[in-house]
């Protein structure tokens, strides 16, 4: 027999959680749900005459050949960012595993970034590669290569790529660093012993043992570039030249908070909200079963 | 995601905070001017406080032109409304639609009594912001025009000898200038303004159907045409030829101007104080190139720039206030104060002859320039202005096309057919939006 303990119903754990789920209504659930239903509408700026039209905003977007590229955009820009801030953090990882000496001034030294703003960072970015004015121009100018992300797709891609991935080193630095000390030390002296050098070490043991925390941060980091790039690229391209740099973020904003179409807008922020939704779900499965290995 | 939504409640709560009470009724003056121009803004609006006590103009300076209309229309949505705000002359078609949300300031002047005649104005400027039956319907304010800056120094180095007044003088000063060292021949900001809108009523030819879009909603985009397709196609040679180099939207490209990279820029009269602040070299200002083979001469350019607006929903005695101010900021001495910081044309006949007896344009030679090509002719039907809905997104538009001329991944005939289909698009959408 399962013995029940019975507790005397008390009000203060809900007025304990009260304020979180005050914040999550006000916040999140309340906004979302104007969205939802703005995303039905097509309304003038002002909201002086308003029109129900159902799905008409979003079969636009279907439509629209230049959201089908921002999404493609999207997806290049997320797999790039990821990519590149994740295997640098993951080497820089490795490195600092194995310092002996001085390691937490490097730790210190390679987190500071993080605490960097997006849009401070998408200034400090612009002010290096600005075509006129820029150092690396200059630099890049002297060896015969011109420079101009104002006007040249793929460098305004690879500059906000460079910028974003920066600002996300510190934190997958962070996250690999942990899971290599969590490595018991024994399975790498064992391997040594064995006569493995440190690359293959690396690859063999370290690598496949932090699988979990490269698949989380693998998701941390679609979703970064995803979402919360929106400052780097407003700073560095504003989705220029010729929408090259156009992820679906800063489509919500440039039609929304520009162009003032708030319906079109909002049906991009509900599609947005459903692809974060899928994220997460497919995250937690995963997590939950901590990837084979 | 949610950022969107976020920001507009946090851009609300703050507002809240504002209204301070005060013995003197407060007008909220919303406006875009920034850095040098933001600080002349305060300026005016205090020595206006200092002419009477009644009343209080508290300019507030929300961003740059487009954050600024975003504010004012969300600040309407949750009734926390400015009195004035200062806007663009390419959102005038979305103001003039919303028709509960403006108060037209000719209207306004008479409402409170307040001496007003809209005859005193320049006619290029006032055209701009009348409505079809004749009224005015916001204050004029920072207007300008885009003029051809050159670099005097430069030219002499390289043995330009007289200012180009055709693309093709422009096309010969620039292979000049670039042989004898320079970077690039000449290089322009504001793009679709400087080079189709402007490029259009220079030319004498309509950018859309329907006068411009003045005269209805159901106005089509037309600046596919032939002439304006072969500008942009010679501006695409020239970018690959290195005789012109872009260097961004809006003014981004000023600094190729000023640090003598392209001796030649094409911008808004308005860039004088910053042109004079920064070039370490002698510059002038002329009129727009036209092509001779198109026109015999060029008809008149058309402005750019900002007008206030005021807004409904406040007490009927602080529109008092707000008329006192807009007389005040359109008198001749503070107008010709203004021209002649700036660069932004004098919006009244008085603050120019104002000017004039000051003997400005004699010791700042050029500086007339912008005021005496808008009214170089009478204005025709194509020269007066335009008025599309959702122009700031078409806009954009156009800057994307055109910047995919610039990097070559597309023909000018295309970019331009492009821009017109997907401008018409969003015509029509705000067709259906404010029937």
């Amino acid at each position: 027999m399962i013995k029940r303990v019975h507790f005397n119903v008390s009000a203060l754990p809900y007025i304990l959680v009260a304020p979180q789920v005050a914040i999550t209504i006000i916040f999140f659930i309340w906004p979302a749900t104007q969205a939802l239903y703005q995303s039905f509408l097509v309304e003038d700026a002002f909201g002086l005459s308003t029109e129900f039209v159902w799905f008409d905003n979003y079969k636009e977007l279907m439509n629209d050949p230049y959201y089908l590229g921002a999404f493609k955009t999207t997806v290049i820009f997320s797999i790039l960012v990821a990519g590149l801030s994740m295997g640098v953090s993951l080497i820089l990882a490795a490195m600092a595993d194995r310092v002996i000496k001085g390691a937490t001034t490097y730790r210190t030294l390679l987190i500071w970034p993080y605490a960097v703003a997006p849009a401070i960072a998408g200034a400090l970015w612009v002010f290096i590669f600005d075509p006129t004015l820029g150092i690396i121009t200059y630099i890049f100018n002297f060896l015969g290569y011109s420079w101009n992300h104002k006007l040249n797709g793929d460098q305004a891609m690879l500059l906000v790529v460079i910028a974003a991935a920066w600002k996300q080193i510190s934190y997958n630095f962070l996250f690999f660093l942990a899971g290599m000390q969590a490595i018991p030390k024994s399975l790498i002296e064992a391997a040594a012993i064995d006569g493995a050098g440190p690359t293959k070490r690396f690859w063999t043991i370290i690598f496949p043992l932090i699988s979990p925390t490269t698949f989380f941060l693998l998701v941390i980091n679609i979703v970064y570039a995803f979402f919360e790039t929106f400052g780097i690229i407003h700073a560095v391209t504003q989705g220029g030249p010729a929408n090259s740099t156009q992820i679906l973020v800063y489509k919500v904003f440039n039609d929304g908070f520009v162009g003032l179409d708030l319906g079109g807008s909002a049906a991009q922020s509900v599609i947005l909200m459903v692809i974060v939704i899928i994220l997460t779900a497919v995250q937690f499965r995963y997590v939950e079963k901590k990837v084979a290995y | 995601m949610f950022k969107s939504t976020f920001m507009a409640i946090s851009a609300f709560s703050c507002l809240a905070t504002i209204n301070v009470a005060n013995a003197a009724t407060e007008v909220q003056w919303w406006h875009a001017m920034g850095g040098a121009n933001g600080d002349r803004v305060n300026k005016i609006a205090e020595d206006f406080n200092a002419t009477q006590s009644d009343y209080k103009v508290v300019p507030v300076y929300k961003g740059n032109y487009t954050e600024t209309m975003t504010a004012a229309v969300a600040a309407f949505r949750a009734k926390k409304q400015p009195h004035i705000v200062q806007v663009f002359e390419v959102g005038t078609a979305t103001m003039m639609a919303a028709k509960g949300a403006v108060y037209p300031i000719e209207q306004l002047m008479k409402d409170v009594g307040e001496e007003f005649d809209s005859s005193d104005y320049l006619p290029a400027v006032v055209s701009y912001y009348t409505s079809p039956n004749g009224k005015l319907l916001s204050m004029p304010f920072n207007s300008s025009t885009p003029v051809l800056w050159y670099n005097k120094d430069a030219f002499k180095k390289a043995g330009v000898e007289a200012v180009p007044t055709t693309w093709k003088e422009m096309e010969e000063a620039s292979r000049k200038l670039v042989a004898n060292g320079s970077k690039c021949g000449f290089s322009f900001g504001w793009q679709s303004w400087v080079q189709i809108e402007n490029f259009s009523a220079w030319h004498n030819m309509p950018t859309g159907s329907k006068d411009n879009g003045f005269s209805g909603l159901d106005t089509e985009l037309t600046f596919n045409n032939k002439t304006v397709k072969r500008h942009i196609k010679n501006l695409g040679q020239w970018q690959k030829d290195g005789l012109f180099d872009y260097g961004g939207r809006r003014g981004d490209s000023l600094p190729k101007f000023t640090n003598g990279e392209c001796a030649m820029w094409m911008n808004s009269s308005a860039y004088y104080g910053s042109i004079k602040e920064q070039a370490k070299f002698d510059f002038g200002q002329a009129m727009l190139p036209f092509y001779s083979d198109v026109v015999s001469k060029p008809q008149n350019s058309i402005i750019g720039g900002a007008t206030l607006w005021t807004l409904k929903g406040h007490d009927q005695d602080d529109y008092k206030g707000v008329a006192k101010f807009m007389t005040y900021l359109s008198s001749p001495e503070v107008q010709a104060w203004w021209h002649q910081e700036t660069g932004y044309v004098p919006i009244t006949k008085a603050a120019y002859s104002l000017s004039q007896e000051q003997g400005f344009y004699e010791s700042n030679p050029g500086t007339d320039t912008a005021i005496k090509q808008l009214s170089l002719n009478e204005p025709t039907l194509n020269s007066s202005g335009l008025r599309y809905g959702n122009f700031v997104q078409i806009r954009d538009i156009i800057n994307e096309e055109l910047e995919a001329v610039w990097n070559d991944s597309k023909s000018a005939d295309d970019a331009m057919d492009t821009a017109v289909e997907r401008g018409n698009k969003l015509l029509r959408k705000f067709e259906k939006a404010n029937k």
